[in-house]
């Protein structure tokens, strides 16, 4: 166990030591030692800015954020990627999206993996023969209600033109098809990616089906993607205290549940990071309010509940909320107490996505440990430091590329969900729409936040805080435990879960007791190595 | 049902791949420059690329998989990559330090049209490359071939990079061991060493990515083909290139520039393509005789086989995956008299067939086989759906039709992402012969004892 950590200055400047001048001079923006002010202000972090080539990043690209994260969960779009076979062939079934369609009958497109597989004649003479041929056959073969149109590197160079493709072809086959110019250049990260593909679904599917819900209490979560089940453990409290779910974005999803998002009361946004854009664009075309909640963490989970009840604000939803919460909470402690007494005091490190470095340190405090470092791997400085610093993040070049969809209230559909007089009751409680803090202002002075952490960067940051357990992704994984230290990936979850909820918060704690005390740990030196002062004395009486 | 969409009805398709048996060819070139000692891949195209590819293969082998990328963003798009790839070779050399930068291009950079060699030559003149440091690269179009093509790409240029010709011959064959895992590799030198014969082995995985976990991480592993030995390549007596498709360009690339003769042989997987191998190095090597224990490890081999024949006999199997190792799988499978009856890969190149053609044509008369443009894994399965398989070889992807056939499953190729033993257990030479008849043979066997009525569950097979 670790309870000494390192002074963070120090650690800093063996980060930043072996970089050429120039991108110290960046990283040293990048990194930053936490220090919260009394009226919760945060220093600022360099987010959101391109990784330097060379750098062995954790990042990946844009078509990833937008087929991959954003539409692969939704299980009966054909999602046909334009473009050579790899990026089709890394995307598939890799990402985890657990889906459970109706029946056995019902579509599910998810185990397959659709491509034009460009050849090079294609790139020197066009695809959009190959394209349009492409979304004929899928329609022949499977009849799909819709088909999504993904663009890779090449097609955006040679000037294919998805969305003319896509257009000709909904014309023809009479069913929806949309395109995505989620080039893999553009952007940053794949945050670029979620961005597009929340303004294609905003665009082409949200709000086609106007049919009503009779339930009084709608929401939609946004942010959730079904990673290990975590969105069926939600859709399950959420049933039970009466809460009606009308669309998760993007997690055991499915076309017809975002057409008719927009009839929902409140969006509830769990990852920030890849879907606010489509939580403010609803806003401001249905009237939809939205909230931060987070359901990584048994507390989380329960304020997250309570903040959906106090916003219906209805006692007898308030009442079901308490009576969920009091029927959940005492496995949920147990398992707690018994991961709690063997891990207290450990340290853990969070390098990961755009939102789960911050959610899941609800969690490792939950079991009494201490979270030294932490960063993401694309998100943005509001992520970090909170949404109060927005006005002033500078929009750069690689920004700018990414389509800002202008929005306005739908002329028959606007229709705001809080009336002055409710949003003067919900402020006097002290209830807050749009709020997310940001990671930093709850860490604890003196630890350390990076932004798109480097190799070199997390093997200094492991052998300086020896921490007892490092949360990243596949490509981090063996590199950490080569180390001696349990790793866990927070992306794919190790292929558990669920850890959202309070089932998933229970499986949390002893996946996380099981990999910090694992025996294995203790065999990585063999008996001969271990020359303590005992043999030697043994050996000099002798 | 998983793959409750796909439909007996085999309709052609021209536009539309689905499933596919290959991925593309960057990849390929990063598993092989990983075979290099103390080498960096480098990615010369957007980060997802690299990312990608490193966890795919992270996935396969459950082990670091480091390589770096040019990071392009629209930019770079729009005015070439030469900036990205500049910075990229300096700070790489600042931060990690390998001796050798291996850049392998993409679908974008190749869409540019980047030149790398002048890239380089650039960041040389710039001072950007320390002396005793390399930066090689290989043109790998993603649009071009597959996986297989950008291995075989890659294992070239190692030879155009590095090969040298001094004048004085060595005793040593070079072996290039195809697109195999690091357990085959590591077989496959021991076999040399058995055998009498020294060998260069390039590339080298062994030792890469099959490292131990010791409570230190080195970035670059002791394993690997060193550039000293790739260079002396060019000296030796003779090449022996295993799988066509993977690894006769850089035997052909040795024999120009080098007057290095060679033989180009399938992979040695089963006892046929083995002994061939074993044959070859004979030969090459000037060893007169051939050591008894390689003989008995035959025979072992020989022997299982003979004493589970009655389980193999006639058993239809369906096979997808890499052109080289398909090949060599269907000949074994042949030996055993079993029936290979469908095999796709999505990699082109005429020598499958070529290869293909004679090892079925007498055996196995009604086999379908197919490769390239519209040879994947849907097509597979729909023939599966017209006559059913007794089992099926391939990759991890192959599970989704095992399940909703159910149909016994071994997991062979790359990529296999749910299981381990690749890594450790070879599948080439006689022992891992051996390894593939167990294989076959648990498969087989799980199913008749799940399978049997009460009455004629068996306790001795």
């Amino acid at each position: 166990m670790n309870t000494n950590t390192p002074d963070p200055h120090v650690v800093k400047e063996a980060l930043l030591k072996a970089y050429p001048t120039k991108l110290a001079r960046k990283r040293d923006q990048q990194i930053v030692i936490n220090d919260v002010a009394p009226d919760g202000t945060v220093p600022e972090v360099k987010a959101n800015t391109r990784t330097a080539p060379g750098i062995i990043s954790q990042r990946g690209c844009t078509y990833a954020g937008c087929k991959g994260v954003v539409l692969g969960p939704t299980r009966d779009i054909v999602n046909i990627v334009h473009g050579p076979i790899g990026c089709s062939f890394y995307a598939w079934l890799t990402r985890r999206n657990q889906t459970r369609p109706p029946t056995g009958n019902s579509e599910n497109f998810i185990p397959y993996c659709f491509s034009t597989d460009m050849q090079e004649e294609e790139i020197i003479f066009g695809g959009e023969k190959k394209l349009t041929k492409a979304v004929e056959e899928a329609y022949m073969l499977f009849h799909p209600k819709a088909i999504g149109i993904f663009s890779t590197c090449p097609v955006g160079l040679i000037g294919d033109d998805v969305h003319a493709v896509a257009r000709a072809m909904k014309e023809k086959l009479g069913i929806n098809v949309f395109g995505f110019s989620c080039e893999g250049y553009k952007g940053v990260s794949q945050s670029a990616g979620h961005h597009i593909a929340n303004n294609q679904l905003f665009k082409h599917v949200i709000g086609l089906d106007d049919t009503p819900h009779p339930e009084p209490f709608t929401i939609n979560l946004l942010g959730e993607y079904n990673i290990g089940g975590d969105a069926f453990e939600l859709e399950n409290l959420l049933e039970r205290c009466g809460i009606k779910l009308v669309a998760t974005f993007s997690g055991n999803s499915s076309y017809d549940f975002f057409a008719n998002s927009h009839t929902a009361n409140l969006n509830a946004v769990m990852c920030h990071r890849s879907i606010n854009y489509v939580a403010e664009m609803m806003e401001k075309k249905f009237g939809i309010p939205w909230v931060k909640v987070n359901f990584v963490g048994a507390d989380a989970t329960a304020k997250s509940l309570r903040k959906i009840a106090a916003f219906f604000d209805d006692a007898g939803l308030k009442q079901r909320v308490e009576e969920v919460i009091a029927a959940e909470m005492p496995a949920v402690l147990a398992a707690q107490a018994v991961a709690k007494a063997r891990c207290t005091g450990k340290t853990a490190m969070l390098f990961v996505g755009g939102s789960r470095a911050h959610s899941y340190q609800e969690l490792f405090k939950e079991l009494g440990m201490r979270v030294v470092a932490a960063g993401y791997e694309f998100a943005h400085r509001d992520d970090y430091e909170g949404r109060k610093v927005l006005p002033s993040i500078q929009v750069d070049a690689d920004s700018r590329n990414i389509e800002e969809l202008h929005v306005e209230p739908d002329a028959t559909r606007y229709l705001p969900r809080v009336d002055e007089a409710r949003a003067a009751r919900l402020a006097a409680e002290g209830f807050t729409f749009k709020d997310y803090e940001g990671m930093m202002p709850e860490m604890e002075k003196g630890s350390l936040t990076i932004d798109d952490i480097s190799h070199w960067e997390s093997e200094r940051l492991i052998e300086l805080y020896k921490p007892d357990i490092f949360c990243a992704g596949i490509k981090e994984k063996y590199v950490v435990q080569k180390m001696g230290v349990p790793c866990k990936q927070l992306h794919s979850y190790d292929y558990g879960g669920p850890y959202a909820g309070f089932k998933g918060a229970a499986n949390f704690y002893r996946e996380i007791d099981r990999m910090v005390n694992s025996r294995v740990w203790k065999t990585i030196k063999a008996p001969w190595q271990t020359t303590g002062p005992r043999l030697t004395a043994t050996f000099e009486k002798g | 049902m998983l793959l409750r969409h796909t439909n007996p009805e085999v309709i052609e398709r021209e536009g539309l791949t689905i499933n596919p048996a290959k991925t593309c060819q960057p990849i390929g070139a990063m598993y092989a420059a990983l075979g290099i000692q103390g080498c960096l891949p480098h990615s010369h195209g957007s980060q997802g690329c690299c990312s990608y590819h490193r966890s795919t293969l992270t996935r396969h082998y459950k082990e670091p998989v480091m390589a770096a990328t040019s990071s392009f963003t629209e930019g770079s798009s729009v005015f070439g990559g030469q900036a990205n790839l500049l910075q990229a070779i300096q700070t790489i050399f600042a931060v990690y330090n390998p001796r050798v930068i291996a850049v392998h291009t993409t679908c974008l950079s190749e869409t540019i049209g980047d030149d790398i060699p002048q890239i380089v030559s650039k960041a040389r003149e710039e001072g950007k490359i320390p002396a005793s440091k390399f930066v090689i690269h290989a043109n790998t179009p993603s649009y071009v071939g597959s996986h297989v093509t950008g291995f075989s790409n890659m294992t070239r240029n190692m030879v155009k990079y590095f090969a040298e010709r001094t004048g004085v011959k060595t005793n040593r064959l070079n072996i290039i061991p195809g697109w195999v895992e690091p357990s085959d590799m590591r077989e496959i030198k021991r076999l040399a060493k058995e055998m009498g014969v020294e060998i260069v082995l390039f590339p080298d995985t062994s030792g890469v990515l099959d490292t131990p976990l010791n409570g230190k991480y080195e970035m670059f592993s002791t394993g690997g083909t060193t550039v000293e030995q790739l260079k002396s390549t060019g000296d030796s007596r003779a090449t022996i290139a295993l799988g066509p498709l993977a690894s006769s360009a850089a035997a052909e690339a040795l024999d120009t520039q080098c007057k290095v003769p060679c033989e180009i042989l399938d992979l040695p997987i089963g006892l046929t393509a083995t002994d061939r191998f074993i044959n070859t190095m004979r030969s090459l090597g000037g060893i007169t005789e051939v050591p008894v224990s390689i003989m008995e490890e035959r025979g072992r081999l020989v022997d299982v086989i003979s004493d589970m024949h009655q389980y193999f006999y006639g058993k239809r199997v369906a096979l997808w995956g890499d052109p080289d190792q398909l090949v060599a799988l269907a000949e074994f499978l042949v030996s055993l008299d079993m029936k290979p009856v469908y095999i796709v890969t999505g990699t082109p190149g005429r020598k499958f067939e070529e290869r293909l053609a004679p090892i079925l044509a007498e055996a196995v008369p009604e086999a379908k086989f197919k490769q390239g443009a519209g040879a994947d894994m849907f097509l597979l399965h729909q023939w599966i759906k017209n006559e059913g398989v007794d089992l099926l070889i391939g990759n991890t992807y192959g599970k989704y039709i095992a399940r909703d056939e159910d149909t016994p499953f071994i997991r062979h190729g790359f990529p296999i992402l749910d299981r381990v033993g690749h890594s450790y257990f070879p599948s080439v030479g006689y022992t891992g012969g051996l390894r593939l008849v167990e294989k076959i043979l648990d498969a087989l066997l799980d199913r008749k004892d799940r399978d049997a009525p009460e009455e004629s569950f068996e306790l001795v097979l």
